[in-house]
């Protein structure tokens, strides 16, 4: 390779074609460009002028140097030039291949592979050995090598894993190196304290070559709750330049679809390796958040999981009675809602209410009795896993409730009146608690000494009593009772849930004992003492690029593991459950600081060099390309052949040969934004009321559609207090449909089926109280229904449609006296076969009326054939455009056609007021009295 | 004069060919091939001049009142207008205004150089005058004139069989020369003359016709067609420009340069044909090939119309 200052050459020796340049020069001068014959009348007056100049017959001087630049360009473009040559030196021996696998070389997986793979690949023509390790997945005994080749298959079996080499394989692992060989070590850019030990055994068995990519290195920390507020801090190991990442949460929407729910930009200041951004979800939205990841990063350290911590538990809480104006302190829910503010997302209202939202857990105090639909309400939302918290008081200790028998909202009977222990009145102290049984969900909590119980309600002694007890009294007696029902389960605390009866409330035991029972969950992760003893199973893990897979079957962690031990095959990042609760475990930990590797200058680092070699032959070769075309441009110029047509298709190449040069994200950037709403239908549709008709595509059929609708609009201007604008002929697929009370769709064989997104709005449009009218207009051939080509194209057309069942009108449908008084609904042809929506089954007639008292609202559809826009089309002096019929008959039938638009239009604009005239005979009758 | 709108021409070109025999079938057919488009094109050209009054301006056998004089010595006694007589005392004539009709040859060049457009899309310099010149037969013969073609070598004659000989000639093949000379054969003593061409040609000949002409009298109108190309000269590079026989040929290397010199050239021409023209008595007019056909026909008309 000859090499000229940053510029080498693969073929030097092409090069010498450059001399032969002038001798071209000589040629190309030499050759005037051929004259043009042309017949010309005018050449009489030509005759005996000389030209002025001599020289021309010469190729002009610029067109001679433009000439020779494209051919110098040619030889030089295969001369192969390169920007900033690289020289490769190839080594000998064995190479080992060292990749670190971790999270972070995920983000650019794929260049390191074609990395490793081109390594792997001169090694194999250069016959060295090879070795692939990744420092996540260590292969057990020393290092083995091997033909490049053969370790190439094994390429696309190796991931990068989502967790950190564990020192000390590593330190093992380089302690049993031995030969010579060279490395290449494939770093993901992250410094460890393991480095260092491992790169001076590297060193030691021969040269280390560094791959680095250049992609920054950006992580996503666990989300943190704090009031209110969803906290997400990204850290990138470089501090370069400002940039904004976009961090996006996934979770399921209400259809049960992943989705992105939320997306906000942290912004990373110029020169700060950590960005914050704090988003406020609402509680819906936060519930069902399940991870947060960095937009367009595949790693799985840009990927933080969602545990219980960001979950809001929903509380419904209701007491027994209102007592008015009574001291807040007083009041049996001031306590829960003290205790489960912080925590729990409240709700309070009426009980059958509260069952609406289904709330996780319902708190009631001193509640006992229920209506009898109350109580299955609240039965079958237990049976659903509903978690019922019930405290005793006043009302429960003087009511029969689950006296003789139990109440299936109680978790034990009761005897009746309770006790009162340590009051003035009776003998005793107040009781403290006894320690937690180890079956108890509270074991482990500590009692403290100043909690004392003045009085409760007692249960009666039953053979399961001991299994319900979950908290007792130092004297055995039951403090909270509970019982799985179906999914779910009541708890019954024997005290009030205000400090009457007890001073349980006021303790911090309350809210550990709420906690506990998974009525609240707090936003501190569990430490490594409280999970002590407990197993947790995975549920989902995440791989190295960040992707949420099934855990499977992976063994189950420790508790204490689960808190504090380092990642590692055993200890996957991902969602693990436990008894209540799930725990997050993330790649990166609230503490975790990215620091960049930094390689001693001994090392040579690849992939971060600023100068990359280029090759230039293709542009020279373009650059050539273009010269040349130019030249041709320039030589018809000259000659002056460029004139009429060509000098445009000379225009149109120039341009060609221009514009891409110029930057064509310019012009690309004004390519894929979408038609924008059109606010002049809008404002049209909007502004007075407006028929529409659905365009088929058939201009005649389009235009017979909108002459019937223009001459119904002049009908019910002249008659009624309706008086419609302009009728509008609507895309279905591009206009908006909600403006439009009625939409007229005559059907054409030809039309083309309308796509998933028109259904989408047709059936929305048809939901949201909108008429469609399908007119088939074939009425003259048969029936409805038969099997005319219309018929067929509707059903086809009307599939996906939500259409509700369908009957002929009925003659008690308010469409026979929404306006006239009709039983016949002709069109140009007199069918009596127009559907609608039919009536719901049990609408009766009622001695002595007219009417049947009918569905409320407006048919969404009226099908039927005939040819309705043909009757009511009208020009614009107002005369009919098309014949119906014959004489007076016809006329007849044009009026009839007319009036039932009238009615259909009258229809679709007052609904079903006309049916309610059902009632005025009872209405006068009360009057009366 | 009362123009005739009617058009005759196709109708008695039809029953011409009938009684001619079925031997002219053929010419007759290929003749129609060409002949109603031209004579149409010309009809309606020749519909959108309205036409004036072509009177002498002097009392005389005509349909249009001239003046009432008095009667006088040698007038006939039923030349006496008697309803103007009545209302004075004396008896008055009512004279008509002399309404003569005038001969009028048209030259059409038909040589090579009029062969020429300098656009695909636009018509040649012949089709231009043939149809300028049909179109100006058109209007003469509505107008009751004389009309002739030199090339046919009759003398005018008016009405619509007049008009499908003029069509015929002009249809029929055209001479092989480079640059046509006006005919002037067949020009009667003190009648009109038209000639379309583009004078391009050698002007000796030409000046020899025109000074024969007005020896006669003849009064009449040079009307020179020419292609924009023509005029512009909108040559570049090295051309060899051809006469349209190709009997002169010209070879420049940078055509662009002989611009200036060939419109100096056509202005000199342009300008020793109008002062021919106007010592002659004549009228001289340019006509481009790409301008409206009507405003050179109205122009032709009123050239030929003028009285001195």
């Amino acid at each position: 390779m000859l090499v000229l200052g940053p510029l080498g050459f693969t073929a030097p020796a092409l090069l010498l074609a450059l001399v032969a340049l002038p001798i071209l020069w000589l040629i190309l001068r030499a050759i005037p460009p051929a004259p043009i014959q042309r017949r010309f009348p005018g050449v009489a007056l030509l005759l005996g002028l000389q030209d002025d100049e001599t020289q021309t017959d010469r190729t002009p001087l610029w067109l001679l140097l433009l000439r020779m630049a494209a051919v110098a360009l040619v030889i030089a473009g295969f001369a192969g030039p390169v920007l900033n040559p690289q020289d490769s030196t190839q080594g000998t021996g064995p190479m080992l291949v060292l990749v670190d696998g971790t999270w972070a070389d995920a983000r650019d997986w794929d260049r390191k592979t074609a990395r490793i793979d081109a390594a792997l690949a001169e090694a194999g023509r250069a016959g060295r050995p090879a070795a692939l390790v990744s420092l996540t997945d260590l292969p057990p005994g020393g290092l083995v090598f091997q033909s490049a080749e053969a370790i190439r298959t094994r390429l696309p079996g190796l991931t990068p894993k989502p967790w950190a080499p564990d020192p000390a394989a590593v330190a093992d692992w380089a302690g049993g190196l031995d030969g010579a060989f060279d490395t290449l070590w494939l770093s993901d850019g992250l410094e460890r304290d393991s480095r260092a030990d491992l790169l001076s055994a590297l060193e030691q068995r021969g040269s280390v070559t560094a791959f680095e990519s250049a992609r920054p290195v950006l992580g996503l920390r666990p989300v943190v709750f704090e009031d209110g507020l969803v906290t997400l801090t990204a850290v990138r190991a470089i501090a370069g330049p400002s940039r904004s990442v976009a961090i996006t949460a996934h979770g399921r929407d209400p259809a049960g679809i992943e989705r992105v729910l939320a997306r906000a930009d942290a912004e990373f200041a110029r020169g700060e390796t950590e960005a914050q951004v704090a988003l406020s979800l609402p509680p819906e939205l936060r519930n069902r958040v399940t991870r947060f990841e960095i937009e367009a990063t595949r790693s799985a350290g840009a990927v933080t999981l969602t545990d219980d911590g960001l979950k809001r538990r929903e509380v419904a809480l209701l007491a027994g009675e209102d007592r008015g104006e009574s001291l807040e302190l007083l009041s049996p829910l001031h306590y829960l809602e003290q205790a489960l503010v912080p925590t729990a997302d409240l709700i309070e209202g009426t009980l059958s209410d509260i069952i609406m939202a289904n709330p996780d857990a319902i708190i009631l105090a001193d509640v006992a009795t229920f209506s009898e639909g109350e109580e299955a309400q609240l039965q079958d939302w237990i049976d659903r896993g509903g978690l019922l918290v019930r405290f005793a008081g006043p009302r429960l200790a003087a009511s029969d409730v689950s006296r003789t028998e139990l109440d299936p909202l109680m978790p034990v009977r009761l005897r009746s009146g309770g006790r009162s222990v340590g009051g003035a009145m009776s003998w005793g102290e107040p009781r403290g608690l006894r320690a937690f049984s180890e079956s108890s969900p509270f074991f482990g909590l500590s009692v403290p000494q100043d909690v004392a119980v003045n009085a409760q309600v007692m249960a009666q002694p039953d053979p399961d009593l001991a299994d319900r007890v979950v908290a007792a009294l130092e004297d055995g007696t039951p403090l909270v009772t509970r019982r799985a029902i179906g999914d779910g389960q009541v708890i019954l605390f024997h005290v009030t849930a205000n400090a009457e009866w007890s001073t349980l409330p006021l303790s911090g035991l309350f809210v550990q004992m709420l906690e506990r029972l998974a009525i609240s969950t707090r936003s501190a992760a569990p430490d490594a003492a409280e999970l002590a003893g407990t197993t947790w199973t995975a549920d989902k893990v995440l791989d190295g690029f960040g992707a949420v897979q099934d855990a499977g079957t992976l063994p189950g962690v420790a508790g204490e593991d689960l808190a504090e031990a380092p990642l590692g095959p055993d200890l996957q990042p991902g969602i693990y459950v436990g008894p209540d609760r799930r725990i997050a475990r993330n790649v990166l930990d609230a503490e975790t600081r990215l620091v960049p590797v930094a390689w001693p200058a001994r090392i040579p680092v690849e992939g971060l060099q600023t100068e990359r070699e280029t090759p230039l032959k293709g542009f020279a070769l373009a650059a050539a390309l273009v010269l040349l075309a130019v030249d041709l441009i320039a030589s018809l110029a000259l000659s002056g052949r460029l004139r009429g047509p060509r000098s445009t298709i000379a225009a149109a190449l120039a341009l060609g040969l221009i514009l891409p040069l110029l930057s064509p994200p310019a012009l690309q950037a004004q390519v894929g934004d979408g038609p924008q709403p059109d606010d002049g239908l809008a404002l049209r549709a909007t502004s007075e009321v407006v028929l529409g008709h659905v365009i088929t595509g058939d201009n005649r059929l389009d235009q017979r559609a909108y002459d019937g609708l223009y001459g119904l609009g002049r009908a019910l201007t002249a008659r009624t207090a309706i008086e419609p604008a302009e009728p509008l002929s609507v895309n279905i697929e591009t206009d908006e449909l909600s403006f439009f009370p009625i939409l007229y769709w005559p059907i054409s064989v030809d039309q083309p089926l309308p796509s998933v997104e028109a259904y989408a709005k047709l059936n929305r449009y048809l939901r949201g109280g909108g008429m469609i009218v399908f007119d088939t207009r074939d009425a003259d051939l048969g029936g409805f229904g038969n099997n005319s080509p219309e018929g067929r194209k509707l059903q086809a057309l009307a599939r996906p449609l939500d259409i509700p069942p369908l009957e002929p009108i009925p003659t008690d449908h308010v469409l026979t006296r929404a306006f006239y008084l009709l039983q016949d609904f002709p069109g140009r042809y007199a069918s009596r076969d127009v559907w609608v929506e039919a009536a719901p089954a049990d609408a009766q007639t009622i001695e002595g009326m007219p009417f049947r008292d009918l569905n409320d609202g407006v048919t969404p559809v009226i099908i039927g054939g005939n040819d309705w826009a043909g009757a009511w089309a009208a020009g614009r002096n107002g005369a009919p455009l098309y014949p119906v019929g014959r004489g007076g008959a016809g006329e007849r039938q044009r009026e009839i056609a007319m009036r039932f638009g009238i009615n259909l239009v009258m229809h679709v604009l007052t609904g079903n007021y006309k049916s309610d005239q059902v009632h005025v005979p009872a209405l006068l009758d009360r009057l009366g009295q | 004069m009362n123009a005739t709108l009617t058009d005759h021409a196709p109708t008695s070109a039809a029953e011409e060919a009938g009684q001619t025999g079925p031997r002219l079938r053929t010419r007759s057919e290929a003749l129609a091939a060409t002949l109603p488009p031209l004579l149409a094109d010309a009809s309606l050209l020749a519909s959108t001049v309205v036409l004036g009054s072509h009177g002498r301006r002097r009392a005389g056998m005509g349909d249009e009142f001239w003046q009432y004089r008095p009667m006088g010595l040698g007038d006939e006694a039923r030349q006496i207008d008697w309803r103007r007589s009545a209302r004075s005392d004396q008896h008055f004539i009512k004279e008509k205004e002399w309404q003569a009709a005038q001969s009028v040859l048209i030259w059409v060049d038909d040589s090579q150089s009029m062969t020429f457009s300098g656009d695909k899309n636009r018509a040649t310099k012949s089709d231009r005058a043939r149809l300028l010149a049909l179109a100006m037969s058109v209007l003469l013969v509505r107008g009751g004139e004389r009309v002739g073609l030199s090339t046919i070598g009759q003398l005018p004659r008016s009405g619509p069989v007049q008009l499908m000989r003029i069509a015929e000639a002009l249809t029929s093949n055209r001479a092989s020369d480079d640059y046509g000379v006006p005919e002037t054969r067949g020009l009667p003593f003190q009648s009109r003359a038209v000639f379309i061409s583009d004078f391009m040609g050698d002007m000796a000949p030409f000046e020899a016709q025109l000074a024969k002409a007005a020896d006669r009298g003849v009064r009449g109108a040079l009307l020179q067609v020419i292609d924009p190309v023509e005029e512009s000269f909108p040559f570049d590079g090295r051309t060899v420009f051809r006469s349209m026989g190709g009997t002169i040929t010209h070879e420049t290397l940078k055509a662009g340069d002989l611009r200036s010199r060939y419109t100096e050239r056509l202005a000199e021409r342009r300008e020793r044909l109008r002062m021919l023209a106007r010592q002659a008595g004549w009228q001289f007019d340019v006509h481009h090939t790409d301008a409206s056909a009507q405003a050179a026909l109205l122009w032709l008309y009123r050239a030929t119309e003028r009285v001195r």
